[in-house]
């Protein structure tokens, strides 16, 4: 008993093993062939890299307690406050990375809710049609005509100072029926194809026709929507905390601009207070714009670039040349 | 003999894929001259429809063309300007594609998508382009009313007239069909194509008829060529090339489907697959797949020669 398995744990360890490198391989060429001769996908890649190891590793990264009065107000950026001191005497470097972490959480938390709602309504109103589609596309249309961040305001402002959280789920709520209109009409698309109608007639159930044959045709779209709500949110975050409608006790870009703000910084010279905050969101949503514009790429096969259409273009001009075209 | 309306001169066009630079059509010179039918068989992906493309110069990225001529009227097809050659297309040359179903816009009226062609070419009142409109429906066997039908309102034959009559519409002089049967019964296929047949004889065009089915093609063209992984393999008239053949493709082609008549035979097709064109051999192009090969096809590529007058097959055993 004992002998025989340690002999089967001998051979299926190095099958395991192979199996496991086989896919680790297969993903490793995968994420090759995204980024090969792909410029925005290299630049959103590496900075979104970045800015997501820096906010994972902030309590590693940061020289300071974020929280803690540490030095002098408004000290300029030196050696030891890297990127200079707020007017309450807090490291902003510390701060940066730290509010990366709420911002980005806030972010993802607020695109993975309202993609989850647009997949649901969007795919169930355009599979099922008929009353359901009705009354689905009537609420995605109430939803669209509500004038969001003055209803976020409105929001924020009736629950007083509210947390991140909240503010998540808020910005989940309201933006997600741009991604519903474009997935039902998607969907709409995609069910009168015939492999639909096939996989009806083999007697597939509904849930599996959604989840098998309807959502892989919509990744792209899905995606594209998720990373699209994910720059909104972040901005709308940043916007109300910029108003002071969120947790100005919390560190998150949004409320470091609304203290650089308030202790109005670029007055008084100290630029690196409003800049820094400033900059890492514009970096962040450049970088997710440029992943949002690589996965086009990948999604439609027709579109993909790579080596070879440098070869292609050098032929063309080439032949074009000969001609007498060029 | 006349000069010829259209001619193709050493054409080659290339695929540039990932895995290297495929040769699609290689070396293939040919000549239609005014009025003929001229017919293009081979297998799938033999360059058949990549060759029709060129023609007309639709070839995209990344399809390139690094050598060859294609004259039509003294006029090199290839180095016309981007406003020549939007004139030269459909005036000159039309073409009908594969699938009538996708050529033909769902939402407009076919009425509307007659109408624009001759709008888009011609000086003419939208009333006389209606009347046109009508008049060429008619042409081609449907009610001139269906003019404002849209195109799931026809059945699939239909629709196969609706996109021949907008390729007679400006009247050109050379008509590219690509496999334009393909998706049609049999029936439908034959009524169609001796409507093609008397509108040639009322017009005068030519035609470069692409297909598979060679069967039809001895029936309609007057002249065949056969094409082997991008290589013109045979050409001659259809009468030789459908009955007599030299080459042992277009034998085995010709000995892939039964006779009506006469005893049952087991059919022999052609065995093997096609070459892959990243990895041709070293000689003929057809080695693999060969009967009849010997030790000289191994070696080198065997030129298409002219074996009588108006006759070309390019193989070591003839």
């Amino acid at each position: 008993m004992n002998n025989s398995n340690i002999a089967s744990k001998n051979i299926s360890t190095p099958r395991h093993e192979s199996e496991f490198r086989k896919k680790c391989r297969a993903v490793w060429f995968k994420t090759k062939a995204f980024f090969d001769g792909n410029p925005p996908a290299i630049v959103g890649g590496f900075l979104m890299t970045v800015i997501l190891l820096g906010a994972l590793f902030a309590p590693v990264l940061a020289t300071h307690n974020p929280d803690k009065r540490v030095a002098r107000p408004h000290v300029a950026p030196n050696s030891e406050y890297i990127l200079g001191t707020t007017r309450n005497g807090r490291d902003v470097y510390s701060q940066v990375l730290q509010g990366a972490r709420k911002t980005l959480s806030v972010a993802i938390f607020a695109g993975i809710i309202a993609t989850v709602i647009a997949v649901s309504v969007g795919v169930t109103s355009g599979y099922f049609g008929g009353k359901i589609d009705e009354w689905m596309n009537f609420a995605t249309n109430v939803f669209l005509v509500f004038p969001q961040l003055p209803l976020l305001i409105v929001l924020a402002a009736f629950l007083g100072q509210v947390s991140s959280v909240v503010i998540a789920v808020l910005l989940g709520v309201t933006s997600w029926p741009w991604g519903a209109r474009v997935i039902r009409s998607q969907t709409l698309a995609i069910r009168n194809k015939e492999f639909i109608i096939s996989a009806e007639v083999m007697g597939e159930s509904k849930i599996r026709i959604i989840m098998v044959e309807i959502l892989p045709n919509l990744i792209s779209i899905v995606f594209g929507g998720f990373l699209g709500t994910v720059i909104y949110a972040m901005g709308a975050e940043a916007a109300l905390g910029f108003l002071g409608l969120g947790d100005a006790t919390e560190v998150s870009w949004g409320s470091m601009l609304y203290w650089a703000q308030t202790s109005s910084s670029l007055y008084t010279g100290a630029w690196w207070e409003m800049l820094v905050p400033a900059i890492a969101l514009a970096l962040t949503g450049g970088a997710l714009a440029l992943i949002n514009m690589s996965i086009d790429q990948i999604s439609n096969p027709k579109l993909r670039t790579g080596p070879h259409m440098k070869i292609w273009k050098k032929m063309h001009k080439e032949a074009d040349r000969s001609r007498g075209l060029l | 003999m006349k000069s010829p309306l259209l001619e193709i001169n050493n054409l080659c066009v290339d695929y540039v894929s990932p895995n290297g630079i495929a040769r699609a059509v290689n070396n293939v010179s040919l000549t239609i001259a005014p009025g003929e039918t001229l017919g293009i068989a081979g297998e799938s992906g033999c360059g058949k429809s990549t060759l029709a493309f060129a023609i007309t110069r639709l070839h995209k990225a990344p399809g390139v063309i690094p050598e060859g001529e294609i004259f039509y009227n003294d006029r090199d097809i290839l180095k016309m300007s981007d406003k020549e050659l939007r004139n030269f297309r459909w005036n000159d040359v039309s073409i009908v594609f594969q699938s009538a179903m996708n050529s033909l816009n769902p939402v407009i009226t076919i009425g509307e998508q007659i109408t624009d062609v001759i709008l888009a070419h011609k000086k003419v009142t939208y009333k006389e382009a209606v009347a046109k409109g009508k008049e060429l429906l008619e042409i081609v066997g449907i009610h001139g009313d269906r003019l404002s039908s849209f195109s799931h309102q026809l059945s699939g034959g239909m629709r196969q007239r609706v996109v021949i009559a907008i390729a007679l519409a400006l009247e050109p002089k050379l008509i590219i069909m690509d496999e334009p049967t393909t998706a049609l019964d049999v029936v439908v296929e034959r009524e169609i194509l001796n409507e093609l047949y008397d509108l040639k004889e009322k017009f005068g065009f030519s035609i470069l008829f692409i297909s598979h089915d060679l069967s039809l093609m001895g029936e309609i063209a007057d002249r065949i060529g056969v094409m082997y992984a991008g290589n013109l393999i045979e050409i001659g008239d259809a009468k030789t090339v459908f009955n007599n053949p030299s080459h042992p493709y277009t034998k085995g082609l010709l000995a892939s489907f039964p006779t009506i008549h006469g005893p049952k035979e087991r059919l022999h097709g052609i065995p093997g697959d096609p070459v892959n064109l990243l990895k041709l051999p070293v000689g003929c192009n057809f080695q693999a797949r060969c009967s009849e090969c010997v030790a000289i096809c191994k070696k080198m590529v065997p030129a298409l020669d002219e074996l009588r007058p108006g006759y070309k097959a390019a193989c070591h055993k003839l």
